[in-house]
């Protein structure tokens, strides 16, 4: 018998399918439907600020990031999720720095993949929110063919967009906080309404997230009660001053709430490990995605409270620790 | 079929049908046998012969040092060559019997008296377990006669059969329950006898119902024995979560499975005792399952115990040009061996022979918290921290997230999606506590 050269490794010799860079390109897989329901609705726009974020979330990644990080398609979800968050109109210089502060703020400056306490898409949200307030609340309808821009999408950089000939309007949330108009639950739900290019569609992003949940790569648990929250809690006020308060369904469809509560709260990164912290985690975004938008100045509030509730996970995972197998008081005899 | 289970775990792949429907073969008798003195847990035993010796089959080489030890057997008859220090198949070297086995014997055992085990009381066969060497079978190889041997104080009112075999790959304890059900039903009735118990449960993972079937169509009429089916799943056949799955009781941390009244033993060893009051023979051979991708006739054996890795791949057709990693025990849970020098021992209960394409390393990724460590863990430890405490070399922290309890059982480590490797973190870890403190 020859003398093979033989391995020596620890155990286990065998291990799961799954790999970290394979779920970060099933998720990128699963965000082209949302992609592409928003470029259904706002043609060419969507694909453009899409290519801006994402090419700043990877370019940052490549010149700052750890060698080969790029491949582990972190990069990727955090450029796409950050696009499908934007108005459609916002100038592609804008999206590519939203990328970039994505990954360069949101992420690595914790040290990389893993290490980050908010979630990188909506801290690059926020800041451009912050850095250019009026873009970020320009909102066309969807309407118009696929090459008709929604807005001065190829501005220069640094140079105020110029004003197209496009139809702009409030988006669902902002006319009934502002006009207490509603909006038609059939709309909401396949998406026919103004807002940021991948929120509109709650169908395609629940299919999406639906994928993702059976393969295991998203706790099922976070969603699952941000639903339950908000639709609850929502009804509630509704129940008790129909006039002011919308109803909980309108709450669940309109904005970036279905987007935000599948594919950002979810993120395995910034998320709690324990499955009631997962529940806990979802009650929290709920109550405040409500409060904000009920109470709050803002016409939405997703981004904020999960940002918010990202701040509260390590706390969550200290708290929910299960009961370690065998730490019984006093073991009953039968 | 009412399936009981523990919960958490995982499922790896079940990956047994290469020996599953392989019947149980002898294997002929190598030229050369190494019995290491140390094989099972504690103490090992004191070599009683020498260079020159002419031993039979059966004798015995080895004394027993105290009361956690037991004595060690020749496995065939010849001459001792030496008592030195071998390669062990747990990587390092220890003090063995090598002998030179007799190529003209016909290898019979010197005959003895049979023990008439219904003569005897429950001390009297412990004691006659003891004398014959009996260890575990399940690969931890404790001996049996302290197993059997609970303190007056502490009441036992079941015996629990592990017929689990959750390890992916191994066969030995399913082919032993096909082929022999009667031994391990007289085995029972031989421990139930020496514990004094009056219940004995059976747990089979139902992945192998030809095991159930053979084990219940011969059900003692005049004793409590039952066959109960198990979920398939790892680990199930750990010895706190079986005995959760079979009867809802949870082993305190720290503590031991007869203190909530159980006494668990694998259904090899069972079926080893049997052998010793049918036969007079003592623990010297064993049934191992030599399987995997890399071997070209896998197969379950009869092997001696002290059968050389070189010697016992070769009866099952040597390796594939394939072959890469030669594990001891189970894919899950075995250690790797670097030497084929390395003897089958006691507690050997398989030898597994894995492929360039299952063994291909495997790049380690940032822990990205997808918690699906804490939702194999069987224990209900949190990995995550713990990985990141041991891998800070924190390893002070860590038992205060009770790492003691972590059985290393390698379920985080198989289903982590970054690869990284914390159950040999925690081995590093529980391994550096241990250690005293350097002044």
């Amino acid at each position: 018998m020859s003398e093979p050269s033989l391995l020596i490794t620890a155990s286990p010799h065998l291990s799961a399918r799954d790999s970290t860079p394979k779920i970060m390109w099933h998720v990128v897989l699963s965000l082209v439907p949302v992609l592409g329901a928003g470029a259904y609705f706002f043609g060419v726009s969507a694909l453009l600020v899409t290519a801006g974020a994402t090419l700043g979330a990877v370019v940052t990644e490549t010149v700052f990031g750890k060698r080969g990080t790029l491949w582990d398609g972190s990069a990727a979800i955090t450029g796409m999720l950050l696009a499908l968050t934007l108005p459609p109109g916002l100038p592609m210089w804008m999206a590519f720095i939203g990328g970039a502060f994505a990954i360069g703020f949101g992420k690595l400056i914790f040290g990389g993949l893993g290490e980050n306490i908010f979630n990188p898409a909506l801290l690059g949200r926020a800041f451009l929110q912050a850095a250019f307030p009026v873009a970020l609340t320009t909102w066309p309808v969807p309407r118009g063919s696929f090459w008709q821009l929604r807005g001065d999408n190829l501005a220069l950089p640094f140079v105020s967009p110029h004003p197209l000939d496009v139809v702009t309007g409030a988006t669902p949330l902002g006319l009934m906080k502002f006009d207490h108009v509603g909006t038609e639950p059939w709309k909401l739900i396949l998406g026919v309404t103004g807002g940021s290019l991948g929120e509109t569609s709650g169908l395609v992003i629940l299919l999406c997230g639906g994928y993702l949940a059976a393969r295991n790569y998203l706790n099922w648990r976070i969603p699952i009660s941000i639903f339950l929250t908000v639709a609850l809690f929502a009804q509630l006020l509704h129940a008790l001053r129909p006039a002011v308060y919308p109803e909980g369904l309108f709450m669940l469809f309109s904005g970036g709430l279905m987007l935000g509560a599948v594919f950002m709260a979810t993120d395995l990164v910034t998320s709690p490990v324990t499955n009631l912290g997962c529940w806990l985690f979802g009650l929290g975004v709920g109550v405040l995605v409500v409060v904000i938008r009920i109470w709050g100045g803002l016409a939405e509030g997703v981004m904020y409270a999960i940002l918010l509730m990202n701040a509260f996970v390590p706390f969550i995972n200290r708290a929910t620790q299960p009961r370690v197998f065998g730490q019984v008081p006093a073991q009953k005899m039968p | 079929m009412r399936l009981t289970h523990f919960r958490h775990g995982v499922h790896p792949p079940e990956l047994k049908g290469l020996t599953a429907q392989v019947p149980i073969r002898r294997m002929p008798f190598p030229p050369e046998i190494v019995i290491p003195l140390r094989q099972h847990t504690g103490k090992p035993a004191r070599a009683i012969v020498r260079p020159g010796d002419r031993v039979e089959r059966g004798d015995k080489v080895a004394e027993a040092d105290g009361k956690m030890s037991v004595p060690m057997h020749a496995s065939a008859a010849g001459t001792v060559r030496d008592v030195r220090l071998w390669p062990h198949p747990d990587g390092t070297y220890a003090q063995a019997v090598v002998i030179a086995v007799d190529p003209n014997s016909p290898q019979p055992h010197r005959p003895r008296v049979i023990p008439d085990w219904r003569g005897l009381s429950g001390a009297e066969l412990v004691e006659a377990i003891r004398q014959a060497g009996v260890v575990g079978l399940g690969g931890a190889a404790f001996p049996t006669h302290v197993k059997l041997s609970p303190p007056k104080d502490t009441p036992i009112d079941t015996l629990l059969i592990n017929g689990a075999e959750c390890e992916p790959y191994l066969t030995t304890d399913h082919r032993t329950m096909v082929e022999y059900p009667e031994r391990v039903q007289l085995g029972i009735r031989i421990m139930m006898r020496a514990l004094g118990v009056t219940r004995a449960v059976v747990g089979v993972e139902e992945n192998k119902p030809d095991a159930i079937a053979a084990l219940r169509a011969t059900l003692p009429r005049d004793l409590d024995v039952t066959v109960q089916g198990l979920r398939v799943k790892y680990p199930q056949g750990a010895e706190k979560m079986l005995i959760k799955s079979l009867l809802g009781r949870e082993v305190p941390s720290g503590k031991l499975p007869m203190h909530v009244g159980v006494i668990v033993q694998n259904v090899a060893s069972v079926a080893t005792i049997a052998e010793v009051f049918e036969t007079g023979l003592p623990l010297i051979e064993r049934i191992v399952t030599v399987t995997g991708h890399g071997v070209r006739r896998p197969s379950n054996l009869i092997v001696p115990v002290g059968t050389k890795t070189r010697d016992l791949l070769a009866t099952c057709g040597g390796l594939t040009p394939q072959a890469r990693e030669i594990v001891f025990g189970g894919p899950m849970m075995g250690s790797a061996e670097a030497d084929l020098d390395a003897p089958v021992i006691k507690g050997t209960t398989g030898v597994v022979v894995l492929t360039d394409a299952e063994v291909k390393p495997q790049k380690s990724y940032p822990c990205i918290s997808c918690g699906h460590c804490l939702d194999a863990c069987p224990v209900f430890l949190n990995p995550q921290l713990l990985g990141k405490l041991a891998m800070a070399e924190r390893y002070e922290e860590m038992p205060q997230h009770q790492l003691a309890d972590c059985m290393l059982c390698g379920s985080c480590s198989y289903t982590c999606p970054s690869n990284i490797p914390l159950s040999q973190l925690f081995a590093l870890a529980k391994a550096a506590l241990r250690k005293p403190k350097a002044a």
